[in-house]
């Protein structure tokens, strides 16, 4: 077991090399350059040149992703080309910001679709079941700015219960900051609840087939206890991947979301630089969002290995 | 106490089908169903799949798989279950009624260690505290010979093997001191030489604990051995009740006289010929270089003869049939087909070569198509082998379905649209379809009932007469090799332990595995597990 857990371990390593590998190159493949956007209309071949000198765009790609590796293993994440502020003090802050998000809504939306899920499971097919089952594929099936919006026009313009723009400071008290992030929370929740109830869901009731259920049932059990003590412990591992994959997405897919509510997250100090041609933080970012990305995936992994009692205790 | 402990009262039990695109239907399950049952007496259900064996012995508890409806009075204990409260009925499960399953492998919850499970209906109920519990399941473990009875609970499901896990969930059903125990079909998925451990177990602790049981089974010598008397059903219905020696050496109705003489189908042995169809030399296999699954088997088919490979789960014999069609080249060794070698990969064999091999399987289900009718199915190989296409190829299908005794109207009917019995037809009729020299038939009629299976085994026989192929015949199922094989080959971890005509495997003396094996084989006879059980102890004694 541990052998497969160290294995996983290293194919993640690989994988997220792999992953900065292909950000890199991405990042190539654009039009244009840095130095480019930087001068704009002013730019002649004479400044251009001695821009790309100075920011070190000469040297082969290479040499630039290696430059670039190392120096993010040691932490350095480098300068923005485009405002020369280090990367890394801008990153932390927002990042911390879009961490608080992906939180809060998290920590809503896992537990209540693993609670409507085992409720679906204990009325399958009754009304209680079709009643979460519509109103969670209709909330999946809308486009998650339609949601924002519909929410904004709602409970900020017409009730004005939240407000509708998202600006975070560090100073806020923490009722003030969930007060100003709760419509945000309120799409993600929407956006995620669904994905992950259904899976619960289906994982459940997978193994209520099962003959083991049967037989607990034939000892006396009630219901509830049956899914409790007999279905849940075996419905983990799907469980679990389906709530790593949607935590992954409320920390990497939440761009269209920070743009709605003008949130301070990562994904909108991306997008701004994306437009900006600024490799080194479309690099930074990229790199960080496909480390979350696949760790939270290998948690996944490592606790199905965990919750396999025949990987736990081999013949 | 009363002199009744159960008493089923015109039993019925109905359930809906919703076949997919069509209105849900109500199907009748069991009607008129009737017995009683005194403290400490064992019945014995008999009857085909579907006759409502199980859905009788679990309406004891009050459950019907997959929403059957019950109706009818079921008295236990004096009081009809039918009326109780969800509450009672809880209380009743696993207290007073508890139940052991065909296939313990699926029964247990392979994430909890086996002694919680063993106790769990007898904490849960407060019958005895945890310890009180635990003390009485190493006792059953050990009443029931299982290995290290002290710790054999503190594993998981995976860690032991099928006929201990058999025994463990007869621990299981017996530790909360039931009045009334549900085995169904307990020992059939075992192997002929572990069911005979599990059914004298399972006999002895109904002895020592004086519990009543209802023993479900479709095979009539297992039923024989343990039961007082036998319920007979067929299609949900009772055909004959009675005492065990009046079912068996005295039925009245004809059905329980066919289940009675299912298996004695005259067959007399054919001398050899010179030439066999199929030989294999010194073959000896291993999957991926590591597990040696098959060491030094030499053997041969004669034309139009049988040569029937027995053993126990795990000896080879798919294997060896793995080998012979080229699925799994072997590392060592020769198969010769007609005095030629074949190509040991199925790649590099030849279309002819092809056709003259075939081979029917276990499942049927999964051997067909379920999208393609009979008509492509049996019509593929003519096609493939022989060219045949349009009208002629319909008349080709329509002249093997009257050869396998099913005729033209099946011809247009899905797979799903067929029984059991006309699945497995319709696979023998697509092999004959490729006129092959050589079948090779890998536990044909495991899956099916007896009489089912009686009907498979003599036609296969009549068309071994009409068309002179021969068969490699796997099976474990000794009472199937005497009535179709002309040889014998007993395998016993990858290796030949016995092989030679069918008379003179089957004559004393037997090598040691070839005897456990064929004193294994249930006898319908009364007695017989305690003879075989006494031996086995003096031999073990020393006498």
């Amino acid at each position: 077991m541990i052998r497969m857990a160290a294995q996983r371990i290293a194919l993640g390593c690989m994988l997220l090399v792999a992953a900065s590998v292909l950000i890199f190159a991405g990042t190539q493949i654009l039009p244009g350059d840095v130095a480019q956007s930087i001068l704009g209309r002013s730019a002649t071949p004479e400044s251009l040149a001695s821009l790309r000198e100075e920011l070190g765009l000469n040297k082969p790609a290479v040499q630039r992703y290696l430059d670039w590796l190392l120096a993010f293993l040691s932490g350095d994440l480098g300068t923005a080309l485009s405002n020369g502020k280090d990367i890394g003090e801008s990153v932390a802050g927002r990042l911390g910001n879009t961490l608080f998000l992906a939180g809060w809504a998290a920590a809503f939306s896992v537990p209540l679709a693993i609670f409507l899920g085992l409720l679906s499971v204990r009325y399958q097919d009754r009304t209680p079941d079709r009643m979460i089952s519509g109103l969670s594929l209709a909330s999946i099936s809308l486009p998650e700015f339609f949601i924002g919006y519909l929410l904004i026009y709602f409970l900020a313009v017409k009730l004005q219960w939240f407000p509708s723009v998202a600006t975070l400071n560090a100073d806020m008290p923490l009722g003030e900051k969930l007060r100003t992030i709760a419509l945000p929370v309120m799409v993600l929740t929407m956006v995620v609840l669904a994905h992950m109830m259904r899976m619960t869901r289906a994982a459940i009731l997978n193994v209520m087939q099962s003959a083991y259920i049967e037989t607990a049932e034939l000892k006396g059990l009630t219901p509830f206890n049956v899914i409790r003590k007999h279905a849940f412990p075996n419905a983990i591992a799907p469980i679990v991947n389906v709530v790593m994959i949607n935590l992954a997405y409320l920390v990497v897919g939440v761009v269209v979301v920070e743009v709605i509510f003008v949130y301070p997250g990562m994904g909108q100090y991306m997008v701004d630089h994306v437009s900006k041609r600024d490799v080194p933080v479309v690099q930074a970012c990229g790199t960080i969002f496909a480390a979350v990305y696949i760790g939270l995936n290998l948690v996944a992994d490592l606790v199905s290995i965990i919750s396999n009692p025949r990987l736990r205790h081999p013949k | 106490m009363s002199d009744t402990l159960l008493e089923v009262r015109n039993l019925r039990i109905d359930g809906t089908v919703r076949p997919p695109g069509e209105r849900p239907k109500d199907i009748n399950i069991v009607e008129g169903v009737s017995l009683t049952l005194a403290p400490g007496r064992v019945m014995g259900l008999i009857g085909e799949s579907g006759a409502g064996k199980s859905t009788v012995g679990l309406s004891t508890l009050r459950y019907g798989r997959g929403g059957l409806r019950l109706s009818g009075e079921i008295w236990l204990n004096g009081r009809n279950i039918q009326t109780i409260s969800p509450g009672q009925l809880r209380d009743l499960r696993g207290r007073e009624v508890t139940y052991v399953s065909q296939s313990a492998a699926a029964s247990f919850n392979p994430s909890i260690r086996l002694m919680d499970q063993v106790i769990e209906a007898t904490v849960l109920h407060k019958i005895m505290s945890r310890s009180e519990a635990q003390k009485r399941a190493v006792e059953l473990f050990g009443a029931l010979s299982l290995p290290e009875p002290e710790s054999i609970g503190s594993r998981y499901p995976h860690q032991v093997s099928g006929g201990q896990l058999q025994r463990v969930m007869t621990a299981m059903a017996l530790c909360p001191k039931p009045d009334l125990i549900v085995f169904d079909e307990p020992t059939t998925a075992l192997d002929v030489t572990t069911q005979i451990d599990v059914l004298a177990a399972i006999k002895t602790a109904i002895q020592h604990t004086g519990v009543a049981a209802l023993y479900i089974t479709h095979d009539l010598a297992v039923v024989a051995q343990v039961s007082d008397e036998i319920l007979v059903l067929r299609h949900g219905k009772m055909v004959e009740h009675g005492a065990v020696q009046q079912i068996i050496e005295a039925p009245k109705e004809e059905y329980t006289r066919a289940l009675v003489s299912a298996h004695s189908i005259p067959h007399e042995e054919q001398a050899a010929t010179d030439n066999p169809v199929l030989r294999l030399e010194d073959i000896t296999a291993s999957y991926e270089g590591k597990i040696q699954v098959l060491t030094d088997v030499t053997a041969e088919i004669h034309p139009g003869q049988t040569l029937a490979v027995v053993g126990e789960s795990g000896s080879g014999k798919s294997t060896l049939a793995r080998v012979v069609t080229g699925l799994l080249p072997p590392e060592k060794g020769r198969v010769l087909f007609d005095d030629q070698p074949l190509p040991p990969a199925l790649a590099d064999r030849s279309l002819e070569q092809l056709r003259e091999l075939q081979m029917i399987y276990q499942m049927a289900d999964v051997a067909m198509n379920p999208r393609q009718t009979v008509a492509t199915i049996i019509g593929r190989p003519l096609e493939m082998y022989f060219g045949i296409r349009g009208a002629e190829k319909r008349r080709r299908v329509i002249e093997l379905l009257d050869q396998i005794e099913m005729g033209e109207n099946f011809i247009d009917r899905y797979p799903a649209e067929l029984s059991g019995g006309q699945k497995q037809r319709v696979c023998i009729a697509r092999s004959l379809a490729a006129k092959p020299r050589m079948i090779i038939c890998d536990e044909v009629t495991s899956a099916l009932d007896p009489l089912v299976a009686n009907g498979i085994l003599k036609l296969l026989l009549n068309l071994q007469t009409e068309e002179g192929v021969a068969y490699m015949f796997i099976t474990h199922d000794l009472a199937t090799v005497e009535a179709i094989s002309d040889s014998i080959a007993v395998m016993y971890q990858g290796r030949l332990v016995r092989y030679g005509p069918k008379t003179e495997v089957l004559t004393p003396p037997f090598d040691d595995y070839t005897d456990l094996l064929l004193s294994s084989v249930p006898e319908l006879r009364l007695g017989w597990l305690e003879g075989v059980v006494q031996n086995r102890k003096m031999e073990s004694a020393g006498f």
